[in-house]
């Protein structure tokens, strides 16, 4: 059964040096607090997996707790680069980071395998292009029923997942809807995990027809942490504040200015920051 | 009379080539511009779907990112990120997939991987997110990208999504059924794959554009077509919902995306 626990607990709880996290989200319910608490905990040597590394994990990467960047697209949606990602593995700053490089569809099925306790996915993919040439774990295999070649990538086995939900209900259930990416795979995957909520609640009410729920005996913490997802967005909580994803180009273009940045807003901060931004927005006039 | 920026043109020109019966993969940029302008006008019933799981998705604004709530509430439904890649994408439901990319080649291979050396990258880019999979699932690929000597390369350091390869024959050689790259639309031209050799070729240049500024925009001898068309100028209904849909989205995103 799922252990209700603070956001500080819960990362004690899942997450150790040298170990393997898969904080996920694909745009939507992404686990900012999470990760800032893992800064604040000076967490190091982690393995970082993710799909779509955007600013938690350029925040991760900038302040040194990774050791390895899993991933198929890194970069600032709809923005740009990620400064501080380049800066490690243009410069080797703030140390070398090492990478293993994928596609969107190989990460999924991999993420899928994971889940499903296979130890490789297997898929129509990487034809004629160049990452199996820089990725020595990306391999081939002959289909025993038609002789068709098939590419292959191992299984994602995460020690961690660490993702957003909306809500969780008082037996530890937990429930996303929207957009909802690789996130329960990502937690099905993994020994262990930390699922930050929006709010917990007696019971879920109606639901919306993608509803994804994790039932409480495959989660194994849960933290309450309104606004837990700020810059991203949480369906039907708050929207996305496009307009940090476009000031963090800025912020995170220079070690000083992103440096700054993370002393005022990760360091000397607390999860209880989030909370203003779990209040509905207006919408722009 | 309105006349369209070089940008603009692109967008109308991709625009024009969809259809209601499309099914389209769409990235985000002048993709999404293009998809959602068609929608708008001649292509009401075309079918939108975004790697984030939204099948037949209708937009009032573009998105700032692929994973946006504005499409996930306009959608048909949303689906898990592997459901989309495996039964939409690999299944072969898609009919166009879209991409842009930081560099391609005379055979519409394409890199948004690294710029030198992988080990030593002098320019650490995104990398291939959907892109590898999109360029060989789906039925065809169409290409948005502004000319420009640093894009349009002679020779890629990366191939990221694989076009036509070093020529005619080669996606066949790797197995590939779909048809690759049928069409390039750039701000200053349209080009297409030679019948003959899968090399690029100019087929159409926009309003006011000579040879001359194509072929300064593009690292490698251009190929023209024995008769290079002129690409119709935008019309004013095509530039007023294109610029309509840009100031909508600057005032939902503070940005135009």
């Amino acid at each position: 059964m799922a252990e209700f626990v603070s956001l500080s607990q819960g990362i004690e709880a899942v997450l150790s040096d040298g170990c393997s996290v898969a904080m996920e989200g694909f745009t939507h319910l992404i686990p900012h607090a999470a990760g800032h608490e893992t800064i604040r905990q000076g967490k190091r040597r982690l393995t970082l997996i993710r799909m779509t590394p955007d600013l938690i994990y350029d925040q991760l990467i900038g302040t040194g707790c990774a050791e390895k960047l899993i991933f198929s697209w890194g970069g600032n949606p709809g923005v740009g680069s990620l400064h501080r990602f380049r800066d490690a593995v243009e410069n080797g700053w703030p140390h070398r980071l090492e990478i293993e490089e994928h596609s969107h569809a190989a990460m999924a099925n991999a993420y899928e395998a994971g889940a499903a306790n296979l130890p490789f996915a297997v898929f129509r993919g990487y034809k004629g292009v160049d990452l199996p040439s820089v990725n020595p774990q990306i391999r081939s295999v002959t289909c025993p029923y038609t002789g068709e070649v098939l590419a292959t990538v191992p299984a994602i086995r995460p020690d961690a997942a660490i993702i957003h939900a909306l809500k969780a209900d008082r037996e530890g259930n937990v429930l996303l809807e929207g957009i909802v990416g690789v996130q329960k795979e990502a937690v099905l995957a993994a020994k262990r995990s930390l699922v930050t909520v929006e709010e917990i609640v007696d019971d879920f009410g109606p639901r919306n027809a993608n509803a994804v729920i994790l039932p409480s005996w495959a989660v194994t913490t849960i933290a309450r942490v309104p606004g837990g997802a700020y810059p991203s967005y949480a369906h039907g909580y708050y929207k996305r504040a496009n307009d940090f994803y476009i000031a963090w180009d800025k912020i995170a273009r220079e070690r000083e200015t992103f440096l700054a940045w993370i002393k005022e807003n990760v360091l000397e901060k607390g999860p209880d920051a989030f909370a203003r931004h779990a209040q509905p927005q207006r919408e722009a006039a | 009379m309105m006349t369209a920026t070089p940008t603009e043109m692109m967008t109308i020109a991709a625009a024009r080539l969809l259809t209601n019966q499309d099914v389209c993969f769409v990235g985000i940029g002048a993709p999404s511009a293009a998809c959602n302008l068609a929608r708008l006008t001649h292509a009401p019933k075309i079918t939108l779907i975004y790697e984030s799981g939204t099948l037949s998705t209708r937009p009032s604004v573009l998105p700032l990112s692929i994973g946006d709530g504005e499409l996930c509430d306009t959608a048909l439904t949303t689906v898990a990120v592997p459901e989309m890649f495996r039964y939409w994408l690999q299944g072969g439901r898609i009919t166009i997939g879209f991409l842009g990319g930081a560099q391609i080649d005379r055979f519409a291979n394409l890199n948004t991987t690294v710029v030198g050396p992988y080990d030593a990258p002098k320019v650490r880019l995104p990398g291939g997110g959907g892109a590898p999979e999109i360029a060989s699932n789906c039925g065809q690929i169409f290409i948005t990208m502004a000319m420009g000597t640093r894009a349009f390369v002679d020779r890629l350091p990366f191939i990221t999504s694989f076009g036509h390869g070093k020529g005619k024959g080669d996606r066949a050689a790797l197995g590939l059924k779909t048809k690759g790259p049928t069409k390039v639309m750039t701000d200053l031209c349209v080009l297409e794959p030679d019948p003959q050799t899968a090399e690029l070729t100019v087929v159409s240049l926009h309003p006011g554009v000579t040879r001359e500024q194509v072929q300064a925009g593009c690292g490698w001898p251009l190929r023209f077509a024995p008769d290079v068309a002129e690409t119709p100028a935008a019309t004013e209904q095509e530039l007023s919902v294109l610029r309509d849909l840009h100031i909508r989205t600057k005032q939902a995103h503070g940005v135009a995306a």
